[in-house]
């Protein structure tokens, strides 16, 4: 055994330590699965994601009379999500670009939270740009190399109509500019992007060049998004450690998630 | 003049919910060419095709010239009431709970004497109309009313024990998203029902009709999401024993070709929001319905289920919907066996193209939403169990009556 | 088609009217009561059942059995068999045919017995059930039976002929009088025309008082030819001549007539009288409207003359028209198919002056009438037979 196979054990050992005695917190980013949770919507003459629906096949009675127990069904993009590569015809000739290839490394990486929640409060349609990343970073140091940027919003914090927010031009629900992603993919290797919304895009985002600019850079490059996230606001600019693993789907474009953030106490 | 029902008090916690009996129900099975035109509000009676003598009750030989071919005919409903009685006393179960009944016997223009139950309003002497009505156990009755209309006469009790008039009920309608909905909640309200809840799906996507259903008095928008069994149920819960007459406006019409990637999910999709939606729903509020069909005034009466004529003949342009509606008239059949031990009747309405934005390709004629909701409020006023709704509708049944082969190779349109 | 001369019934006399007292409700089955008015026929005959070659049976409620079962069950080995389930019209049908087989020499000594149980459900049951036509056509309106059916041939008939109800009320009324007097009555109270008028209605104008019990009980007597009655040292009744007619006068919308008014000359023409040489008259009384209309049919009085008739007449025992003697249906209780041999089996005592506390003064000639079967909107089938005493 090296002198770097003990480091590692002892770190590990003082991890699950601190998670046990508090010194480390686990925030749940994630949002309960219901039937009811806003999926993403397409015109209706295309195909649509299917919500989250729940079908009891017994609960202690004749179809098993000791045993609880249901079925599931939902679209891959249900709920708190994750989006592979392939999910974006931009990143759908890409190795490794299923959740079921999904390298695991991947699913554990640092974060930097972005507070929007101020602008966002006040304009639906506010868009993160590279302007605003700079601030940022001049206030927390550079976003370090495959690491999240989430942007928070406190989106999660509304419900139902307000939350999907859909009028007759469609959403209006903020998100990053037509630009910062792919700044923040060339510039700063990130290895995904994360929102509060319905998608890693703004709500707008269709009418954006081009259209999905989020979708069209981070899959294209081989990045993952995270949507639909919640707790933001308990999370340190800079420091915590995401945990992200989506279901193992064969060929799957995406999953539901439970997403879990390490922070300091 | 028929004295006003009044409208249902709210109910004593303290008393016990009666629970439903029916008439007598056997007949023969001959007896069921009038069940034929009963369900549709026809009056047909048999007539001897060599003699053209009208009969009735119904027999297996004309009784003139001992012909067998004896087809149900449309009829004249004109007669005379020659005698007329009030029953006060029957050791019938159902009827018992229902005394007094008048009977009489008319006369009818076309021949035959015929037993028949009698509105209030018939004199005896005087001329009437003869109808067939639908009694709670599903079964045909001979019904006399007044040749002249006057007020209120739909609230005579014999005569509403034969209908669904919505007047003083409350009505579910479970998809508000169906361009139909506020058209259908408006003529509903109209024919003086009580209250309208409108069940809406998803709620955070906002739809076309909403403004003008919420717009509308007396209308309740719920949750209700026939895809999930959950919140069939949970609406059930809340509010099903406030449901009087149920009509079901799922539908899911998309054009899909069958050939076309994914138009097996496209069904699945079309099968799981009406007909998979249709079970649930009878699962959550049949079993509450059929123990309130004797609840009092605002009794549990009907259950609508509105079908596209291509239900009855594949419409290849709306395959998907074709066979979601087909499978829903067979559950229809279904669920109407179900609800007839509650005398709760099971209307299907059979609509052909609506004037709505799924069927934009179709050419005229279409049937306006308006159109269909005053269908849906005559068929309930009158009792029936299968209505046609605009010419296309008609003229598909008229056409499968008459060569099913013809409407299959003409594509069904 | 000039239809053939009827053979007379010459020679063929009826004996042994046996009535097994009736109760309002019994849980015995329809074949004990069958079973017992057998027992009364043989005793009184002083034979053994066995020698009853003919049986004719009557009854709604021997289901599953029929005559046949019912010949092991009560031990008789008859080479002649007849079922006649037909109401109101059973015991003349059954006479009529038990009366051509042993003029015939196909039977010696037929007994014709009808019976019925009444167990607390029967009537409700034997109601629902009762035809095709009835079913599918009537029963649904109201379930109420045979009162709604008699309910709207009253009506029709108070409107087209003025009868009042009062004069329904009076034929009641005699009829009590009448069963009074006869200790097999059910009824034991007298009625008075004031309780008949204020009593509950049923299925206007159809009131109490209007419709008969239904009960259990069994009426039965035996036809043979004169000289086996003699041989056996048998009392009888002879048979002057019978009618029978179903479905007349299909024509009527509502009916105001019965099958009578079609056979009434042939009638008396046979029995070689006028209507008003016979001395007492059983008409079949299920409501009292129809024994008026009867007075009419049997030629007692015109057609729509019957409530006048009724008005100028009284009808108890020692009246000018002794009517239902033993107090009728209406007061002796209807013991289901057993109904239609009730009136016959008191005009044999008439005439044979056995009838003891009602007896008739003179009685020579007596009628007595069935008439039956709501098939659906009126009775179907009616019947009459005149019959003499011993001594014509």
């Amino acid at each position: 055994m090296s002198a770097r196979d003990d480091a590692a054990d002892v770190v590990l050992v003082q991890l699950a330590g601190l998670v046990a005695d508090g010194g480390l917190k686990l925030v749940d980013l994630t949002h309960t699965l219901s039937p009811d949770f806003p999926t993403i919507v397409m015109p209706p003459e295309f195909g649509q994601s299917a919500p989250f629906r729940m079908e009891r096949i017994s609960c202690y009675d004749g179809d098993g009379p000791a045993w609880y127990w249901n079925n599931i069904s939902f679209g891959e993009h249900t709920g708190t999500h994750f989006d592979a590569p392939i999910h974006w015809y931009t990143g759908k000739d890409l190795p490794l670009n299923t959740v079921d290839t999904l390298p695991t490394r991947d699913m554990i990486a640092p974060a930097n939270v972005i507070d929007c929640s101020r602008q966002s409060a006040a304009d639906a349609d506010f868009l993160l740009g590279v302007e605003d990343i700079l601030a940022w970073e001049r206030e927390h140091g550079l976003i370090a190399p495959r690491s999240w940027v989430l942007l928070r919003t406190d989106w999660s914090k509304k419900t139902g109509r307000d939350y999907a927010n859909l009028l007759d031009d469609g959403a209006h629900t903020p998100g990053p500019d037509a630009d910062v992603i792919r700044w923040l993919v060339t510039e700063r290797d990130i290895i995904g992007f994360g929102t509060e919304t319905i998608g890693t895009d703004a709500g707008q985002a269709g009418h954006f060049s081009p259209p999905y600019p989020a979708h069209h850079f981070l899959h294209g490059a081989g990045r993952y998004g995270l949507q639909c996230l919640a707790n933001l606001d308990q999370l340190p600019p800079k420091g915590a450690v995401v945990i992200a693993a989506p279901l193992k789907i064969r060929h799957g474009s995406g999953s539901p998630l439970r997403v879990l953030a390490l922070i300091a106490a | 003049m028929t004295r006003p029902i009044a409208p249902s008090k709210r109910k004593d916690p303290l008393a016990r919910t009666p629970r439903p009996l029916l008439p007598p129900s056997a007949r023969s099975r001959t007896a069921h060419g009038l069940t034929l035109a009963a369900a549709e509000g026809r009056f047909a009676l048999q007539r001897c095709e060599e003699c053209h003598t009208f009969l009735y009750p119904p027999r297996d030989a004309c009784p003139h010239c001992l012909s067998h071919d004896l087809p149900f005919t449309d009829a004249p409903v004109g007669g005379t009431l020659v005698a007329g009685t009030t029953i006060r006393v029957t050791n019938d179960t159902y009827f018992r709970e229902r005394m007094p009944w008048r009977q009489g016997i008319v006369a009818a223009d076309c021949g035959p004497s015929i037993i028949a139950s009698l509105h209030g309003g018939c004199v005896e002497g005087s001329s009437v109309k003869l109808s067939l009505q639908l009694d709670k156990a599903g079964q045909p009755v001979a019904f006399a009313t007044p040749l002249e209309e006057t007020s209120n006469m739909r609230d005579d009790p014999q005569l509403r024990e034969l209908t669904a008039d919505p007047k003083h009920r409350r009505i579910l309608i479970t998809d508000g998203r169906n361009p139909v909905a506020p058209a259908l909640a408006k003529a509903l309200l109209r024919a003086e029902a009580t209250h309208v809840f409108v069940g809406v799906a998803e709620a955070w996507k906002p739809f076309a009709g909403e403004a003008d259903l919420r717009a509308i008095e007396g209308v309740e928008i719920v949750p209700l999401d026939l895809t999930d069994e959950q919140s069939v149920a949970d609406l059930a819960a809340d509010i099903g024993a406030k449901v009087d007459i149920l009509v079901n406006t799922a539908d899911h019409t998309r054009p899909v070709h069958i050939f076309d990637k994914g138009a097996a999910r496209r069904l699945t999709e079309t099968l799981d929001a009406t007909l998979a939606g249709a079970m649930r729903l009878a699962q959550a509020f049949g079993p509450v319905m059929l123990a309130r069909g004797a609840d009092g005034t605002n009794s549990a009466v009907a259950w609508v289920n509105l079908l596209s004529v291509y239900a009855l003949a594949a419409q290849p342009a709306f395959g998907t919907m074709s066979v979601s509606h087909a499978a829903c008239l067979s559950l229809s059949h279904w669920l109407r066996t179900e609800l007839r031990p509650g005398g709760v009747r099971l209307m299907n309405v059979f609509t052909g193209p609506l004037d709505t934005e799924w069927y934009q390709t179709v050419p005229p004629p279409k049937v306006a939403p308006g159109q269909l909701a005053e269908a849906v409020v005559d068929g309930l006023r009158r009792g029936l169990e299968e209505i046609y709704v605009g010419d296309a509708a008609r003229d598909i049944c008229a056409r499968l009556a008459a060569n099913p082969k013809a409407l299959e190779r003409e594509g069904g349109l | 088609m000039t239809p053939a001369k009827r053979t007379s019934y010459e020679g063929v006399v009826l004996a042994v009217p046996v009535t097994v007292p009736y109760q309002r409700f019994s849980i015995e089955s329809a074949q004990w009561w069958l079973g017992r008015a057998l027992r009364a026929l043989a005793q009184s005959a002083g034979i053994s059942h066995r020698q009853f070659d003919g049986f004719a049976l009557a009854s709604f409620t021997t289901a599953p059995d029929t005559a046949i079962g019912l010949t092991q069950h009560f031990g008789l080995s008859p080479r002649w068999l007849d079922h006649v389930p037909m109401g109101g019209v059973s015991g003349i049908i059954s006479l009529r045919r038990a009366a051509r087989a042993v003029q015939a020499g196909d039977a010696s000594i037929v007994a014709c017995v009808a019976g019925d149980t009444n167990h607390v459900d029967t009537f409700r049951r034997t109601l629902a059930n009762f035809s095709r036509f009835a079913q599918d056509a009537v029963y649904p309106h109201g379930a109420g039976g045979a009162n709604a059916s008699f309910a709207l041939i009253a009506r029709n008939y108070m409107n087209r002929f003025g009868a009042r109800r009062e004069d329904f009320g009076k034929l009641c009324v005699t009829q009590r009088a009448n069963a009074l007097r006869n200790p097999n009555a059910l009824m034991k109270k007298p009625l008075t025309l004031d309780q008949y008028m204020a009593a509950r209605p049923v299925a206007d104008p159809i009131h109490l008082f209007d419709c008969v019990m239904p009960c259990a009980g069994a009426e039965a007597f035996l036809v043979m030819r004169e000289e086996t009655a003699k041989s056996l040292g048998l009392s009888f009744a002879r048979v002057l001549s019978t009618i029978e007619r179903h479905h007349a006068f299909a024509e009527d919308d509502v009916q105001y007539r019965g099958g009578w008014a079609y056979d009434i000359g042939e009638l008396y023409a046979m029995a070689g009288i006028q209507a008003g040489d016979v001395d007492l008259v059983q008409t079949y009384d299920d409501y009292p409207v129809i024994s008026m209309m009867q007075f009419e049919d049997l030629g007692f009085c015109g057609k729509g003359e019957g409530p006048d008739f009724v008005r100028g007449h009284s009808f108890e025992i020692d009246g000018s028209f002794p009517h239902n003697t033993s107090g009728g249906q209406l007061s002796v209780g209807q013991a289901g198919a057993a109904g239609g041999h009730l009136g016959i089996v008191e005009c044999m005592r008439q005439v044979m002056g056995i009838a003891g506390p009602t007896q008739v003064g003179r009685a020579r000639i007596g009628l007595a009438s069935g008439f039956g079967m709501i098939n659906y909107d009126r009775g179907l089938s009616s019947g009459a037979v005149i019959l003499a005493g011993e001594s014509r």
